[in-house]
């Protein structure tokens, strides 16, 4: 349908279509917005799956990513290595998670991950605080970026260890009647 | 995602590879020939999907504004955006259905009585100031209900326009309720089940109160400034809890505030009757001799108390000292009784006026017998005949007109609509874009910063414009029936209010400071127009049923009521064992059960979703003790054992996402864990593949 187009197979542009949630004509746009952040790295053709990733530094600097105070941990928790370099597969998969389509439990999974600053499967104090500060940009005291942490901890840990498990904060997540809303790119 | 690809292809391979063998024998080629239609179906219906996705306008528009302004203040361009498709398509009825056969198959203009400008106001016709008012050739034209014949069936086809009229007029109607109700459904499914206010407040405010949409600085500085407004709020409800400092000073403050507002509401709607009533006192004198004022007054005073009485509502609610969610909700609320009390003033007053034209029609009427009567006694005497006497040879222009009253509510109707639009631009221009441009050149020669203090830059009020554009389309629901016209400027305006919104938003605007949205805003906007379209139902069915139609105009002329076309449909068209069944249905004895019934069904269902709450209750609270219960065992078993420590973890594994499959798309949830994939086979049980859920299979595969 449309114009013929040689940057994916058909096959290839089908398979995107079953993984993700965008249509094919946000996919061969999504292409284009991943080719301008390194023109000299990124290949038109990906009719043979060339195995190019982009730098966190360069994906960072995206307009939808830029004012994002959690801009670096978006992009780390969807990147394969953990350090933020994204293939074209995960920089589609990130965009496609963060949509308005994809459902609440995707990115409930999703979201964890992000507020998850040291990677441990837990969202500790010490996450939360790192969250915080984000959020704040440190205008709050100390004592009071604690006392927010510990009421938060109260609130939503169900299993007593002083820690949010996926559990938890999915149930907490699953009733915030914003969450679909904020946590949400058009791209 | 790389693995998931693998995992996709895999499926594919295995699928095809063992698709052949599920149909043996007899059954193949039927089952070959299935599978075949039912890829074809699924190719079908995502081409589809993506061509529907390519249709829709405005995106990139929308975009802007959000990244600018964050995802409520888009929230109204989207909501605008819907409207403009429902209007399209009860313009698409409209037009096709009523309008299009009148002009092509109906007789032309200046053909019958009805569709000639009357003799005395040919002159006046084309001026642009009786045009402006929809007198003169917009009269009589097919944007309002006189214009339509009320021959039975017109054209080679037969087309019944009278029944087609009434039946889009209720089914405009119709299709909006079901539109409307299906998108709160499906707005209230992704709502989420929503817990107390107040369970989660810390939590709820640390993950979800960036709005990952901004991608503008200067929004993404005001939302860093809100949010931590907002932590500290809290903070300090958390820390003290707000004594009532002399409750009873607020309580007498907040009674003297609820009477002003109720003086208020009385006052504008008394204003409105007023105003209704002269304008009557001034048809009745000569057009010529009134101002523009005097001829416009009533639409002038409503868009008038439109626009003053909001802002008065809001100065008095601060005498009232309430939690700004609640103050916003009060003040919808009495937006909301304002605008109604406006608009059923005006109707009652329109009623009025109808009555009156109802009796001044009996008078006429009995005026054109008499002149018939007199013609055919002058005819016999002259030629001596007493039957088949021709029928009058006059004009159509001279022929005596009645007053058509639903014309006239047409008109009334569409000044109304277009004084909103004139209103509302204007508005925008001074208020927001005057505004903006006084404190952007009058900054340079000023005592006091114009920007930071007052005036400023205007913020865009999301609930007013939401208001006007609900209360904009309840007056369109209502004067449709009697000026199919309307529908069609309804449709222009809409789309010119996207471009013009858009801009003034853009370039005159800035970020809200602080944002408190409505939880659910959403629901409560579509639940408050869904009120409107009954309310504006209500008077349009009341006259269908009870107001006689006038004798000279419209499809419905000649009947004693308008429901008579459908009777005489009925009885003419169909077969006659119709007409028996819909006597049999129209029999309360039959009508009573039914609508109990109705009642019965609405309390079971009422009854089944209370239980399904009750039920998930219970697995929610089991949930929770049995990871207590784990937990809790791990611990007593010795938590520095090496082995109950990966007992835990297992345990817990079987929550984490890594290694659990479960349908993630709709309420019920299928757990299924499973660790590794031994075989194909294993793997088809596990991912349990139904040929055709797209939408099960995406979920299963985003699992992995």
């Amino acid at each position: 349908m449309g114009n013929k187009q040689t940057i994916f197979t058909d096959e290839q542009l089908d398979a995107y279509q079953d993984c993700t949630f965008f249509t094919r004509k946000e996919i061969l746009r999504l292409h284009g917005r991943y080719h301008e952040l390194a023109p000299h790295l990124v290949p038109m053709d990906y009719t043979n799956d060339p195995d190019v990733k982009v730098p966190l530094a360069l994906i960072v600097n995206m307009p939808e990513l830029k004012e994002n105070p959690f801009r670096n941990r978006i992009v780390e928790s969807f990147s394969e290595d953990g350090k933020g370099n994204l293939s074209f597969n995960d920089f589609v998969d990130m965009f496609s998670v963060l949509s308005e389509m994809a459902p609440r439990e995707l990115k409930a999974i999703y979201a964890f991950k992000i507020y998850d600053f040291n990677v441990d499967n837990y969202i500790c104090k010490e996450d939360l605080e790192k969250t915080l500060n984000r959020l704040t940009k440190e205008e709050l005291t100390p004592e009071e970026v604690i006392l927010v942490c510990e009421k938060a901890i109260e609130e939503a840990d169900l299993d007593g260890d002083n820690k949010l498990s996926f559990a938890d904060f999915e149930n907490m997540i699953s009733r915030a009647p914003d969450f679909l809303s904020t946590f949400h790119i058009r791209i | 995602m790389k693995r998931r690809l693998k995992c996709l292809k895999e499926a594919q391979a295995f699928v095809e590879k063992f698709e052949g063998a599920l149909g043996k024998g007899k059954g193949r080629r039927l089952y070959a020939f299935k599978v075949m239609m039912t890829k074809k179906l699924i190719k079908f219906n995502r081409d589809f999907e993506n061509f529907k996705t390519a249709c829709i306008p405005w995106e990139s528009r929308i975009k802007e504004v959000e990244s600018h302004f964050g995802s409520s203040v888009a929230s109204y361009f989207i909501f605008l955006r819907w409207m403009y498709g429902l209007n399209l398509v009860l313009f698409g009825f409209v037009f096709g259905l009523v309008v299009i056969p009148e002009v092509l198959m109906g007789m032309p203009y200046g053909s019958i009585a009805r569709k000639t400008v009357p003799r005395d106001e040919q002159d006046s016709a084309m001026d642009f100031s009786v045009l402006f008012e929809f007198g003169g050739y917009c009269k009589y034209s097919i944007m309002f209900y006189g214009y339509y014949n009320n021959q039975r069936s017109i054209g080679l086809l037969q087309f019944r326009l009278p029944l087609s009229y009434l039946l889009v007029g209720v089914g405009i109607f119709g299709y909006s309720l079901m539109v409307v109700i299906r998108t709160m459904a499906r707005n209230a499914n992704e709502g989420g089940d929503g817990a107390e206010e107040g369970a989660f407040t810390f939590s709820w405010k640390l993950f979800t109160s960036w709005d990952y949409l901004i991608g503008n600085p200067e929004t993404a500085d005001n939302k860093f400034a809100s949010t931590t407004t907002s932590f500290k709020e809290s903070i300090v409800d958390e820390q003290e809890n707000l004594k009532d400092e002399n409750i009873h000073l607020r309580r007498f403050l907040r009674v003297i505030a609820n009477i002003l507002i109720l003086c208020c509401l009385g006052g504008s709607g008394y204003l409105i009757y007023y105003v209704v009533k002269r304008s009557q006192e001034f048809a009745k004198k000569d057009r010529n001799e009134l101002t523009w004022l005097q001829k416009n007054e009533v639409e002038i005073v409503m868009s008038l108390l439109g626009l003053v009485c909001p802002p008065l509502f809001e100065v008095i609610s601060e005498l009232e000292e309430y939690h700004p969610r609640i103050a916003l909700k009060w003040q919808l609320a009495r937006i909301f009784a304002l605008f109604l009390g406006n608009l059923y003033t005006f109707l009652f007053a329109l009623f009025d006026e109808v009555n009156a034209k109802l009796d001044n029609e009996k008078e006429i009427k009995n005026e054109t017998i008499w002149a018939l009567k007199e013609y055919y006694d002058n005819y016999t005497l002259h030629h001596n005949v007493t039957e088949n006497i021709p029928p009058p040879n006059i004009s159509p222009a001279d022929v005596i007109r009645g007053p058509c009253w639903e014309t006239e509510v047409g008109i009334e109707f569409v000044k109304l609509t277009v004084s909103d639009i004139q209103v509302t631009y204007l508005t925008i221009l001074i208020g927001d874009f005057l505004r903006a441009v006084i404190v952007r050149f009058l900054n340079y020669c000023w005592c006091w910063d114009l920007e930071a203090g007052f005036p400023s830059y205007g913020e865009f009020d999301i609930s007013g414009n939401v208001l006007g554009l609900i209360f904009n389309q309840g007056m369109i629901w209502m004067g449709a029936f009697y000026a199919p016209g309307l529908v069609g400027i309804n449709v222009l305006r809409l789309l010119s209010s996207m471009y013009y919104q858009c801009w003034a938003v853009m370039s005159c605007n800035v970020p809200h400071e602080r944002v408190f949205k409505a939880s659910r805003s959403n629901n409560f906007y579509m639940g408050l127009l869904l009120l409107v379209l009954f309310l504006s139902l209500m008077p349009v069915i009341y006259s269908i049923m009870t107001l006689p139609p006038s004798f000279d105009c419209g499809p419905f002329s000649g009947k004693d009521q308008m429901y008579d076309v459908i009777m005489e449909t009925i009885e003419k068209d169909l077969p006659p064992f119709m007409a028996d069944i819909f006597s049999y249905a129209s029999n309360p004895g039959l009508i009573m059960p039914a609508v109990l019934l109705m009642v019965l069904a609405i309390y079971y269902l009422n009854a089944v979703s209370k239980a399904y709450q009750n039920s998930n209750m219970d697995l929610k609270r089991k949930m929770q003790m049995v990871e207590g219960c784990v937990f809790g065992c791990c611990k007593s078993s010795g938590s520095s054992h090496s082995s109950s420590r990966s007992q835990a973890t297992r345990a817990s594994a079987r929550y984490c996402p890594r290694t659990s499959t479960r349908s993630r798309h709709g309420k019920r949830k299928r757990w299924t864990t499973t660790t590794k994939i031994v075989s194909s086979k294993e793997f088809l049980f596990v991912l349990d593949i139904k040929f055709g859920t797209k939408s099960n299979f995406k979920g299963v595969i985003y699992a992995i």
